[in-house]
């Protein structure tokens, strides 16, 4: 293929991208983008894939000592919905030309990275439902923007994700408001539970403005369309009045209305902590990527039979 | 809910039906994070789901659903010893999915056609009985006729599972117009089938259940793993006597 040739060409579909971001209008697979553009968008759809994925962890750790039937069966419901969005992201990450078994190697490996909240142990009953409330509810306020995300793959996705979060929101809700009118040791729990999974859920909406460098290039892709700052303030603003719905206490004596922003002002986010969790460094990283390589090779067997009899059986595969 | 009035025979077999469903599902469950690949992850908590629905509604029928399955010890359990077998590997879980599978979807055809209490729930659950052996069905065929390796395992499977398949066949009093040892033919034959299917071999006819061999599980006769299951499972709803959750 000639240069001299294919020039003119690619300028006008460079022009044609930034024609249809500017239009508020959706890229699909098939139509030209930058490759910064796509490279951008397999990290942030495959890390989002994968955040689904070890995020199974925390909250399958409480399956099977859940205290009453009925909270069983939603919580492994919303287990299997978090494979399920898992499956949806990594494939609309293969819709970029990326494959699940090379991001899942990234993963393994430690190239990707997947949502720093997902490395705090869950210790208590009480912590399932924190997780509903708090974790899904900043998923919730990070997600429900990249429904208008300039992607269509993703943007459809995450259409789909946000039902099925916002359910899981209220369920997670409605767990600690049980707890929180129930008897003192279960309000005891619950508060406990709110007290250490505050500070984490604030770090899920990333660094702040100033030390967040590639915000302006996503916002002017229109794959972001908020800074982490204005989600963060937003999902404080939200919490407070459902935290005292519920009775319970948020672990920030900064925390109070200002009449002239109208918001509320909140304390300082440890930013070492939100790093040294990042780095690797925070309470579970090193079990929660255990536990996933190990279920990836302990399954390689499997995987292979399944590749082995599909190969005898071309027909009869098909599932 | 108001469960209509059970025979005191009756009872003892919701409570069958409904620890078969309870542990089975409770042990599914144990793989969530677990499961080799993520369409199995989606399905193996499928399973389990199912199953928990199951076992709420059975258990609902003999009495309150929390009650009868956070406050009964071991020995007051009426659930197959087969079901509360570890998961072991995948090819384990598969083999136990395929025994309990296909028993329950002959059991529970005749029991939503039989009418009496457990009519409604079985034609409810009998789709889903038909998922979880079409599902056991095709992994012991990937498996039996995958690799030599996943053929060996699942060999090892279905001889370390076998001793526990005679249960199935015991009688269960008040599971009206339904005779387990009747579907003991028509399970062989398809067992035998899938495994022949899978390239696997066949091991002689399930023995049967006697004081010291398996099967003791609907006298509440279990084997030792199902007591740590069941302090795990039950250990914070008996930590907060009377709390609501």
């Amino acid at each position: 293929m000639g240069t001299a040739v294919s020039a003119e060409p690619e300028r006008a579909r460079a022009e044609d991208f930034e024609r249809t971001i500017a239009a508020d209008e959706r890229i699909e697979p098939r139509d030209w983008m930058p490759d910064a553009y796509r490279a951008t968008l397999i990290r942030q759809i495959a890390q989002h894939a994968h955040s689904e994925i070890i995020g199974m962890q925390p909250e399958a750790n409480w399956i099977t000592r859940a205290p009453s039937l009925r909270r069983k069966a939603i919580l492994i419901a919303k287990v299997q919905d978090e494979a399920g969005h898992g499956l949806y992201l990594y494939g609309a990450a293969e819709t970029l030309g990326a494959s699940r078994a090379e991001l899942l190697g990234k993963l393994h490996t430690g190239r990707h990275k997947y949502s720093s909240i997902f490395n705090y142990p869950t210790l208590t009953w009480a912590d399932v439902g924190a997780i509903g409330w708090l974790v899904d509810g900043a998923a919730i306020t990070n997600q429900v923007p990249l429904c208008r995300c300039s992607y269509g793959p993703y943007a459809r996705a995450m259409v789909r994700i946000c039902k099925e979060e916002s359910f899981h929101q209220r369920q997670g809700y409605e767990l600690l408001h049980a707890l929180a009118r129930g008897t003192g040791a279960q309000r005891a729990m619950a508060q406990d539970a709110v007290d250490r999974w505050w500070w984490p859920s604030l770090m899920m909406f990333g660094p702040p403005d100033d030390a967040s460098p590639r915000t302006a290039q996503s916002m002017a892709w229109k794959i972001k369309r908020h800074t982490n700052d204005e989600l963060r303030q937003r999902f404080v603003d939200i919490c407070v009045p459902q935290a005292e719905a519920l009775g319970l206490t948020l672990p920030d004596r900064d925390l109070r209305w200002n009449e002239e922003r109208g918001h509320w002002d909140f304390g300082a986010v440890d930013w070492d902590e939100f790093r040294a969790v990042l780095a690797g460094e925070g309470p579970c990283n090193e079990q929660r990527l255990d536990q996933r390589r190990r279920a990836h090779e302990e399954g390689a067997w499997v995987r292979e039979a399944a590749a082995a009899y599909a190969a005898k059986h071309p027909a009869g595969a098909a599932r | 809910m108001t469960a209509p009035a059970l025979t005191e025979s009756e009872r003892e077999a919701a409570l069958a039906l409904g620890d078969d469903a309870l542990i089975l599902s409770h042990r599914l469950a144990e793989w969530a994070g677990h499961a080799p690949v993520l369409e199995e992850e989606v399905a193996l908590a499928n399973l389990a789901l199912d199953l928990l629905g199951q076992a709420r509604a059975l258990l609902s029928l003999a009495g309150d659903e929390d009650e009868l399955a956070f406050r009964r010890d071991a020995r007051d359990f009426r659930n197959l010893q087969l079901v509360e077998q570890p998961n072991g590997d995948f090819a384990h879980t598969v083999v136990r999915q395929l025994f309990h599978a296909t028993w329950q979807e002959l059991l529970y055809a005749q029991l939503a056609a039989g009418g009496g209490p457990f009519a409604a729930i079985a034609a409810h659950a009998a789709p889903e009985t038909r998922y979880h052996r079409d599902h056991a069905v095709t992994w012991t065929l990937r498996l039996g006729d995958g690799t030599a390796e996943s053929h060996a395992r699942t060999g090892r499977a279905v001889r370390a599972l076998w001793r526990f398949t005679g249960e199935l066949f015991e009688p269960v009093p008040g599971l009206a117009g339904t005779d387990p040892g009747g579907l003991r033919a028509a399970w062989t034959e398809r067992v035998t089938e899938t495994l022949r299917a899978a390239t696997l071999p066949v091991p002689e006819a399930p023995p049967p259940p006697t004081a010291w061999s398996a099967g003791g599980g609907r006298r509440g006769i279990h084997t030792e793993p199902f007591g740590r299951l069941l302090a795990e499972m039950q250990h914070l709803h008996r930590s907060h006597p009377g709390a609501a959750w």
